[in-house]
Order: structure tokens, then sequence, then C-alpha cells
């Protein structure tokens, strides 16, 4: 194929050419980081949370009367027979908060009592004897806890408890030899705690980007939170019964003492809605970009078949002399095809510029992080491929203009 | 003249259908992109408290010292010790302390069950400084705080729900098992976002059912329902000495009218702090500030980065939609030369040649835009499936969205079609004439 003509060609369309080059630059700059943030979005929305999200749901419990520290965990006692006796209730405990849940309880983390900057910081689950097995949490090192060990935490108060169990995440960070059972570490607390467990992954009840350099780092405390507000309980319904246990669950709670609060929008969650909701700004991100992306590949798509329409009637008679010459039905497509990929080739040229400028402001706007080259070169592919696509029915129009047209007057 | 030539674009249009349905629903994607985007951008970025927002201050003293502080920023809030003090110095012309409390409200029937209801612990001055309107009675005075009464202003949603909407003002009311004597009804009052709690929440949660007395709630030991963040190991073991801590939980909010009132009072949060450091409570150099509202939701960061990152994102698209418009018109255009030729040759100048074309391409852009309110308000529905509900309940389709839909469609394609119509009007009439 000889390109010399075609860029002869191309000098006498210079807007339509620049256009064309442009838009592919435009939509490669867009396209690319578009993916790049839904593949973000989409990889956050898969963190595990470590926990039996199936069967598990959660009653955000509110106390209807002032209760003392005694009474408060007096009732949350109560709370748990009541809800263990149920036949579609596996098991249950009470705690201050749960992961996904978004916000919530965390602790800074310090190697010494009187460390200044925190080494890390971790989210800080009040659990029971009872909070591994229920939320299903898998136990890869030590013990869980005993039901002596648990002790009530009232109304800002501070009780360092003495032990805690950790996701391997912190025991990570804290000590990265990985020899973390039995080693002792301070959180806000002037006396050490020791690790008894290590779980495999408990993910943070916080799910925003602040949370991010400390993904997975949370811990267990064995206290119980007596406090006059309320607590929360995390029930695990048997296989299969999640519908029925959440139906009786607030009930045989209400049936038991009405002086609570059980908010009717967010009191009573399953674990798929908690999902559902912590990762709602990822999907709606993610989907808006989708559709983005899918919109602006075909508005692109048609503005390619549109100029090169224009471009093979205004070649009409050319095109005719040129198959009267002896130019096969494969020499025009082609050459149409060629042009485009010129084209398109100095569009992608000046879109990879683009899209690294984008994602630069992207980066220092919205600490976004750098875009993998990956992503360019596949994005430079879909165009690539998307302009020849768009090219081929115009082009294969024009290969079918017959050679007669040469004598026709334009 | 106009008529005519809308005319003729109309009947240009109609003749390559495909193209011109392409052109129209370019313009109109990209455009209703940019509204559905722009609508939610406009909801969360707006100024909740124009006629003031310049004359309230968030005073923010560093209480946590180098290594622990945010950054080197002071933290968003007061400690209990140092939140007193400000209210004691009596430095602003008017200053309020805020937080978040949960209580439990029963209603009068003996069978029902408690509700929870969530509010705030303010001081007198809330009021005035953030102009809550009243819809029966008023709030108390700085003598009540004083004398620590137990005095509620409730919302008027709360008082539709928990008294039927009727003048309540006067009457007394359970919460919690403590009693609370009702001076005030607030008329509906939600500023969007809830600047003067964004310190802990998003700004754009649920709106609060009432406002209580602060000093009354601290003598309750009504427990902060809000955020709280403390540095350090903590060793409080009690609410009393609790609020000797460094956990910073209470927002403060100060009004200044002049400059020089905000100056003087720059200078005042300086010295307080150098007292502190000199008494040996803060061991590093005063680090205050003093952001005015629309500087404190900057810096809180209000407006979702999501928000941002999507106007942005569809800024560019409806940039591409424009760019493709501008090849689609040169090619529609220029295939014309010949009509062209002959209108020159009949005597049109360059100059109605030039209109005829934009007229040609407003009403591309009338056709455009009209597309973009349709899928603006289809899209618009979907906007809860992209954003939280929160923010995507203030998102709406309103009569100034709509003619911005219609005017942005327009003005983006005549300024696209400068470039082609400014082209169709260079053919030279006789070579036009003489080609065929």
């Amino acid at each position: 194929m000889h390109i010399q003509p075609i860029l002869a060609a191309l000098r006498r369309h210079k807007a339509g050419t620049i256009l064309i080059a442009l838009q592919i630059a435009l939509t490669l700059a867009i396209v690319c980081n578009s993916l790049f943030i839904i593949h973000q979005r989409l990889s956050h929305m898969d963190e595990a949370s470590g926990v039996d999200e199936a069967n598990l749901f959660v009653i955000q419990n509110m106390w209807g009367e002032q209760y003392s520290t005694q009474q408060a965990a007096g009732r949350i006692q109560e709370d748990v027979a009541t809800l263990r006796q149920l036949p579609s209730v596996q098991d249950v405990t009470a705690t201050n908060q749960y992961p996904l849940k978004g916000g919530g309880w965390d602790n800074f983390v310090t190697m010494t009592p009187d460390q200044r900057t925190a080494t890390t910081d971790a989210s800080y689950f009040l659990g029971d004897a009872r909070f591994l097995s229920t939320l299903g949490v898998k136990l890869i090192a030590g013990r869980d806890f005993r039901p002596d060990e648990v002790q009530n935490l009232g109304l800002r108060q501070n009780v360092t408890p003495p032990v805690a169990i950790v996701s391997k995440a912190l025991a990570d960070k804290l000590f990265p030899h990985g020899d973390a059972l039995g080693k002792s570490f301070y959180a806000m607390s002037s006396a050490p705690i020791t690790v008894i467990g290590i779980v495999d992954v408990l993910h943070r009840a916080d799910v925003s980007s602040w949370s991010a350099s400390y993904t997975g780092e949370s811990m267990v405390v064995p206290l119980r939170l007596a406090v006059p507000s309320g607590v929360c309980y995390i029930v695990r319904a048997k296989p299969g019964q999640l519908a029925d246990a959440m139906r009786e669950a607030p009930k045989a709670l209400y049936a038991e003492n009405r002086m609570r609060m059980i908010d009717p929008k967010d009191g009573l969650l399953s674990f798929a809605e908690i999902r559902h909701r912590a990762f709602e700004r990822d999907r709606g991100m993610a989907v808006l970009m989708g559709i983005i992306c899918a919109v602006l590949l075909a508005i692109t798509a048609a503005g390619i078949v549109g100029l090169t329409s224009f471009w093979v009637g205004q070649r009409r008679r050319q095109i005719g002399v040129r198959r009267a010459l002896g130019a096969t039905h494969g020499d025009i497509l082609s050459y149409f095809m060629t042009e485009n990929l010129l084209i398109s080739l100095a569009g992608v040229a000046i879109g990879v510029l683009l899209t690294f400028g984008l994602n630069l402001w992207l980066v220092t706007r919205f600490t976004l992080s750098v875009l993998p080259l990956t992503y360019v070169l596949g994005g430079i592919v879909i165009l690539l491929l998307l302009g020849q696509g768009a090219v081929f029915a115009p082009a294969l129009r024009a290969s079918r203009v017959p050679p007669i047209e040469a004598t026709r007057p334009a | 003249m106009f008529a005519y030539y809308l005319q003729l674009g109309v009947r240009s249009l109609k003749r390559n259908p495909m193209l011109t349905t392409l052109m129209v629903m370019a313009i109109g994607f990209g455009v209703a992109a940019s509204m559905i985007t722009y609508s939610v951008f406009r909801a969360v970025s707006g100024d909740p408290i124009p006629e003031k927002s310049s004359q309230l201050f968030v005073p923010q003293i560093d209480s946590w010292g180098p290594g622990r502080n945010e950054k080197g920023e002071p933290p968003g809030a007061l400690n209990y010790v140092d939140a007193m003090a400000l209210m004691k110095a009596h430095q602003a012309s008017r200053m309020t302390l805020i937080y978040e409390v949960m209580l439990s409200a029963l209603p009068h029937d003996a069978n029902s069950v408690p509700v929870s209801s969530e509010g705030y612990a303010v001081t007198a001055d809330f009021f005035t400084m953030f102009n809550v309107p009243f819809l029966y009675g008023n709030g108390w005075s700085n003598a009540d705080d004083d004398h620590r009464v137990a005095d509620i202003v409730l919302t008027s949603e709360f008082n539709q729900r928990m008294f039927g909407g009727a003048n309540s003002v006067g009457k007394s009311m359970t919460l919690s098992g403590h009693d609370y004597r009702i001076v005030g009804v607030a008329r509906h009052w939600d500023p969007k976002p809830r600047f003067y709690d964004v310190w802990g929440e998003s700004g754009f949660d649920n709106p609060p059912d009432f406002y209580v007395v602060l000093n009354h709630a601290l003598d309750l030991r009504t427990d902060n329902d809000g955020r709280n963040s403390c540095r350090g190991a903590i060793t409080y073991q009690n609410w009393d000495e609790y609020l000797q801590s460094n956990c910073v939980w209470l927002m403060p909010w100060v009004e200044l009218d002049t400059s020089a009132d905000v100056a003087r009072y720059r200078r005042f949060l300086e010295s307080y702090s150098a007292d502190q450091q000199r008494a040996g409570r803060f061991g590093w150099a005063p680090n205050a500030r003093l952001p005015n509202v629309t500087q404190w939701l900057e810096l809180r960061e209000v407006v979702p980065p999501e928000s941002r990152i999507s106007l942005v994102v569809a800024l560019c698209f409806f940039i591409i939609c424009l760019v493709n418009t501008i090849g689609l018109l040169l090619a529609k255009f220029m295939r014309r030369a010949g009509e062209i030729g002959v209108r020159r040759a009949l005597g049109a100048t360059r100059h109605e040649i030039y209109a005829q074309y934009l007229m040609e391409a407003a009403a591309v852009g009338l056709a455009g835009g009209l597309v973009g309110v349709l899928l603006t308000v289809a899209g618009m529905s979907g906007v809860g499936l992209l954003f939280e509900p929160e923010i995507a309940r203030l998102a709406h389709v309103d009569v100034s969205l709509v003619g911005l839909t219609l005017v942005a469609a327009i003005f983006a394609t005549v300024a696209a079609a400068f470039y082609p119509a400014w082209r169709a009007a260079l053919v030279q009439p006789a070579w036009q004439l003489k080609s065929n």
C-alpha cells in the first residue's frame, strides 16, 4: 500500500482529519482513565469481609431507658439468650460494630506506651467468646476468648483488656517477622495488650479511602459494650433460614423487653444489604463510568462513519477513475482502511499524552493511583479496532463504486 | 429572515436523517451527561447559608500537637476544656457549641414502643447565629444556658410526629426518662450541606429532631452520639475524667461581623494557645485556624470526590460530542457547496451564508437540547443508582436546569458550527458553477 498518495489526499481534508484524530485522542484519554477508575472501584467492592456473609444479619439495638452499666450488661445477656433460643438462629454475639459498617471505632496502635506517632490504626471490635464463631471468622493461630475474660465497658469508661485477637494484616504490620502470637502492643492504652489469637481476614468497619493504608487491620478485644445508648447484635442464621431469623429476631426481642428501639430503616440489615450500602459510591461510579465509556465509543464510531461516508461521496469520481485505471475492489477498500489507520495512529499518539495528562490531574486532585501501562495499551487497541470497524462499511461502499463513475460529472 | 433560515435548516436536516440523528443524539447525550452530574454537583456544593457564610467561623486550636494533629493541622473540633474556655472568654459577638445526641422518645399511648430521636445539644446563640426560623415560640436565652435549664426546641417535623403539628410551646416532654420544657418549634430548616456538623457527618444525612440546652445535656451526662477523636493513651475512667481528656467532640462556631473582629479573634486564639503553652498544657507553639463557612466546607471535603470526578468526565464527554459535531457539520455543509455557490451567485453575501448555516446549527442544537432534556429527566431517576440516596435525593430537575440544558446545547452547537459555517461561507461561487 502506498502511503504517499493517502497523505497527499489527507492534506486536502485537513479539518476533517484533525477532527477525527482529535476525537480519537480525547476518547482514548477518557476511556483509559474511566476503565481504570472502574477497575479500582470494582476491586474495592470485591474486598473480602472475612465473615460468613450469606447467613449473617445485624440488629442495631438502642435502649429505650437509661441503664447503668450493670443493667445494660444484664439486658444484653438476656437478649443474647433470647435470640439463641430461636429455632432459625445458630449463634449471636454482642458487639459495637461489624465489618463494612462504614466509619466506626478504631484505635491507634503503638509499640511502646509513650510513642508519640502511632505505628498504625486498627478497627476496634468489642467481642465475646462467641464473636469469632458467630461471624465465621477463621482463627489461624492461637486461641479464642474464654467467657471469663469478657469485661463490661460502661459509659466513657476505659477498660484495657489484657488480651486481643488480631487480624493477620495487623499482625504482619506490627510484627513483620510473623511472630505476633504472645507479643504485645498498645492500643491507646497505658497497659500492654497481648496477642492471643490471629484471624485470617476481618475487614475493618470503615470502608472509606481514609482506611486504604490500613486495609484489613483490625482487632477484637474481650469487652461487652454496656453503655446507656445501645449495642449491636450480630446474628448468624442456620443455613437457608436467614429470612426466617430476620423476621423472628426483632419480634422476640420486643416480646422480651419493649423498651428498645430498632430503627425500621437501618436497625435490621442483612449482610448482603450491608455490603450493598458500603460500596454504593463505588458501584455508582463504576456504572457511570461504564455508561460514559460505552456511549463515548459509540459516538466516536458514529462520527468516523459519518465523516468517512462524506469523503467517499465526495470522491466517487476519483474512485471511479482509479477503478477504470485497474484498481481492484481490494485496493479501494484498503485505501480507506489505511487512511483511517493513519489518522487513528496520529490520534492515539496525541491521545497517550492526553491520557497521562488527565491521569496526572486525577492523581494530584483526587489521589487516584498512577495509570498502569496496560490500560493505555488496551485503550489503543480498542480505539484502533473501533476506527477500523467504523470505517469498514463506508470503505466497502467505496470499493463498490463502478468505474463508469469516472465519466460522470461530480 | 431568521425564520426563513430556520426553515431552510430544518429542510436540510430532513435531507440526511442519519447524519442529523447522529448529531442530535451526540449533543443530547453529551448535554444530558453533563447536566445530570452537574445537578448533583450543584446540590452538594452550594452555599448553605449565603447571607452569613462570611461571618461565621470555626475556631480551631491545636490541642494535640505535632505528630498527633492532622498532618500539621489542628483537629476539626474542640475538647471540653478548650471549648468551655472559649465560651467563657466572650471574645466573639456570638458563639455556640454543638454536639450530637440520641434520645428515646415515647409516643403518648401506653402500648407504643419508644422511638429514637436525634438532635443536637447547643448553646443559646445557635438559633440567632444560623438564622433558624421559628414556627412557634423561640430559642432560649444566654441566661438559660447559665442556669442550665431543661429547655428544648423541636423541629416542625418532630413536632408533627409527637404533637400532630399543634403549638406545643410550654408543654413538657420526656426524652430518655428526663423531662424537657418545649420553648420553641423551628420551621423547616435543613441547610445542605449541614455545614455546622460536617466534622463527623457527611452533611447530607437526616435532619435533626430537636435542639437541647448543652449545659443541661452535660449535667445529664448525655453521651455524644457523633464523632469523638482522642490521641495518646486514654486514661479517663468516667464521664468527669472524660471531659478533662484530650478527646475532641464539641463543634464550636463563632460569629464575627467585621474583618477587624476576625483579626482580633485570630489574635485571641493565638494568645489563648500561648497561655496554654505557658501553663504547660500544650508542649508546642500556638497553631490556631479560623476558617469561615466556605473554607470550612472546602477543608472538610464536603463535596464527594465522586461528584467532582463525574462532573469532569461528563464535561470531557460533552467536549468530545462537540468535536464530533464539528466534523459532521463540516461534512454536511460542504456537501452542499454547489447549493452555496448558486446562492452566492444570485447575490447572497458571505455574511448571509454564515448566518444561514449558524441557524441550521442552532436548529440542531435545539433538537439536541430537547433530547438532552428527555435524557436528563430519564437519567435523574437513575441518579439513585449512581450516588448514595442521601446525595441522590438532593439532585432534581427544575426549570433552571431545563433552561440550562437547552441553552447549553444550543450555545455549544452554534459555537461548534463557527468553523464549518465559515468554511461554507468561503465557497467560491464561480468555481462551483464552473465545475458543474
